[in-house]
């Protein structure tokens, strides 16, 4: 394997890996700028990962090739929905936030579960009629060197994460909403004085963590798994999330940091093809991301960079 | 949540409204999808109590949700989330097998004390980690525990591959290291029940005096009360943050390895985390962070838990439709405020009709 084909392949499979990290880590990041702690991205991934293989079984028949991204709305819709849950619980509930998301975290498998069995009889889909593949961008794959190792037969997915990560940034910092969305999130009571919606705001940063998780998941089941199963999210909702701290609650951070994970968890898949790594066993890149996770918390991040008020109950005053 | 409220019966209505409100839920769910719930919730139940081997089951589950919801409660009472009880569960299983396979000659009492003292060893360092880092550093708790859960996941699966065993599983430890009481097995008809379950209800024991009659356990309250008049009154924050996580994952790594050496007998490489973790979350959210609570929350739970295999073939019903409800329960115990509201509301008008004759 000459070298440009070694770096085509470990682009290619980090940015596979970092497709559905990259879009739930920026749900994670529109939820918590407005306040609402979403430990619930995991269960959120389930649900759309279910809901975008239902829908691509269900109508392959009709869209053909156009299949997978449809059902990544499919599950983006279905995300947001059940983000919902989350959304009443800890804004009009007043319920904590944790505690919320866990219930999220333990309802999610098992709804989607039980309906898959219910539907399928199996817990299992079995394999999508069709799935992302790997597609080459439009024109940029003929740029000469960058467009084979970047551009050529890569992960479609990751450049749509790209590109709505750069938009989150935009809305984030640049628009009336996103400001509006992150005063929320540091002063729910000044915000309030000032006219703006403290409740309506947090519900639209949860809805929007809501269906950006459950495209996340649509991605999670649609290109690397190509089935939904108990086994087809296993923690990648938790890992999205400390991609966004690792980011530092900021879209471009957020989609940096979702991009190292998805190399860190290619590396334990095509470790063997590149020299050096080859030679460190197994485990150590299996739970490198998790360690470093931790040490870049530690190190890096230091005390608190969130939202000041970030997973308080706002109650609204009368 | 865990805050005291001055109506007590109120703190007895939320938890039980929430269980019928949880079971309601999971029935009208069952009707959508065309399933009978009353054949489900009968098939559970009478598969449950009408036979000596799953009752002890239930109850042998309940021990291992004991442990991991007080697990859980201990630091929720200082202020911290310790969602790596499962990881902590984990470490504990993995290294109780570990001795009892290195040590299969010493006597009995030896062997098991010094099996369950490896599995509290390597749960307390495991939730440590994240106290101290806590501590030390401010390091999200929540975030630093998921991270150890996977951690703990891929390690304990290479261990039973590469040091433990070959396979995918490791031997069965010897008599000498069984939690096995013969009378206990004979009595429930053959079900894994085991002294496991006596240590548990020793332990709730031991858990209400720490937190109710020591300075220790004081001072753990205090701090999640309220960390900054603790501070004030002169306690260490670090010193309670650190105690109170290394207790949470003493209790967690002491149910893995009563997880692995009663339930088990070896452990086996898991595809993910053990449900026991995140459903201990549960039971000491339902308990109320009450040691007595999570007690008969575990059984409600362990009888949940192990019911669910009647449903698919006695009420053709999904076995997935028990952990639906469990998740419906805590929802309704999370949002509280719903509950208490309407409470309040049936309370004042009682007052006002009683004022007014």
């Amino acid at each position: 394997m000459n070298i440009m084909q070694l770096l085509q392949l470990i682009v290619s499979s980090s940015l596979m890996y970092a497709a559905p990290l990259i879009l739930t880590a920026l749900g994670g990041t529109f939820s918590e700028r407005g306040g609402v702690v979403n430990i619930g991205l995991e269960g959120i991934m389930v649900m759309g990962a279910f809901m975008s293989a239902i829908f691509n079984i269900q109508f392959f028949g009709t869209f053909g090739n156009m299949t997978p991204w449809i059902g990544l709305i499919a599950g983006g819709i279905i995300g947001l929905l059940f983000s919902l849950l989350h959304a009443v619980a800890t804004i009009h509930l007043r319920a904590d936030h944790i505690v919320s998301g866990t219930v999220i975290n333990l309802a999610a498998p098992a709804l989607a579960v039980f309906l898959t069995r219910a539907i399928f009889g199996a817990a299992q889909t079995g394999p999508l009629p069709r799935a992302f593949g790997r597609s080459n961008i439009f024109l940029l794959h003929r740029i000469p060197v960058i467009g084979p190792i970047f551009f050529r037969n890569t992960s479609g997915p990751a450049y749509l994460g790209i590109v709505i990560a750069i938009i989150a940034w935009f809305v984030l910092f640049k628009t009336r909403f996103g400001l509006r969305l992150r005063s929320v999130g540091e002063h729910p009571h000044a915000a309030e004085t000032l006219g703006i919606k403290v409740y309506t705001m947090k519900y639209a940063g949860v809805l929007i963590s809501g269906f950006l998780g459950g495209m996340g998941g649509a991605i999670q089941a649609q290109a690397i798994h190509n089935e939904f199963g108990i086994l087809t999210v296993a923690g990648q909702g938790f890992i999205a999330m400390a991609a966004m701290i690792f980011g530092k609650w900021n879209p471009l951070g957020a989609m940096g940091a979702a991009i190292f994970f998805g190399f860190a968890q290619s590396l334990a898949r095509i470790g063997n093809y590149i020299p050096i790594v080859q030679d460190v066993p197994g485990i150590w890149l299996q739970v490198l991301p998790y360690l470093l996770t931790i040490l870049v918390l530690v190190g890096v991040i230091g005390r608190s960079e969130a939202p000041a008020a970030i997973g308080k109950t706002y109650i609204k005053s009368k | 949540m865990l805050t005291q409220s001055s109506n007590r019966l109120n703190n007895l209505l939320v938890p039980i409204l929430s269980i019928i409100l949880g079971f309601i839920f999971g029935a009208l769910l069952m009707l959508v999808f065309g399933y009978n719930p009353i054949l489900a919730y009968q098939a559970m139940l009478t598969g449950v109590f009408t036979s000596p081997y799953f009752f002890g089951e239930a109850l042998r589950q309940a021990t291992v949700l004991t442990f991991t919801g007080l697990g859980f409660a201990i630091a929720f009472k200082a202020g911290f989330f310790n969602i790596g009880i499962a990881g902590q569960v984990l470490v504990g299983w993995v290294s109780a097998i570990w001795v009892a396979l290195a040590f299969p000659d010493l006597p009995r009492i030896v062997l098991v004390s010094l099996s369950l003292l490896a599995g509290v060893v390597a749960g307390s360092i495991w939730a440590g980690i994240a106290g101290a880092l806590r501590a030390y550093f401010g390091t999200n708790e929540v975030i630093v525990t998921i991270m150890l859960n996977y951690t703990a996941l891929h390690v304990t699966n290479y261990l039973i591959r590469n040091v433990l065993g070959t396979g995918n599983t490791t031997e069965r430890v010897g008599e000498n290291a069984s939690l096995r009481l013969d009378w206990l097995t004979s009595l429930t008809a053959g079900s894994r029940l085991n002294l496991g379950f006596f240590i548990a209800i020793i332990v709730v024991v031991l858990y209400w005096i720490f937190m109710t009659q020591t300075t220790a356990g004081f001072e753990v309250r205090a701090v999640g009360l309220n960390p900054y008049a603790s501070s004030y009154a002169g306690m260490s924050a670090a010193k309670n943050i650190i105690l109170s996580m290394v207790i949470s994952g003493a209790l967690a790594g002491l149910g893995g390895a009563i997880h692995g050496l009663g339930t088990f007998g070896n452990i086996f490489t898991q595809s993910g985390l053990p449900h026991v973790g995140f459903n201990g979350i549960a039971v000491a959210l339902l308990g109320l962070g009450n040691p007595i609570g999570i007690f008969f929350s575990s059984i409600l739970f362990g009888v949940l838990d192990v019911g669910a295999g009647f449903l698919p073939n006695r009420a053709g019903v999904p076995d997935e439709m028990a952990s639906i409800v469990i998740a419906a329960i805590i929802f309704f115990v999370g949002a509280n405020y719903l509950i208490r509201f309407f409470l309040d509301k049936v309370q004042t008008n009682k007052q006002a009709t009683e004022g007014g004759e």
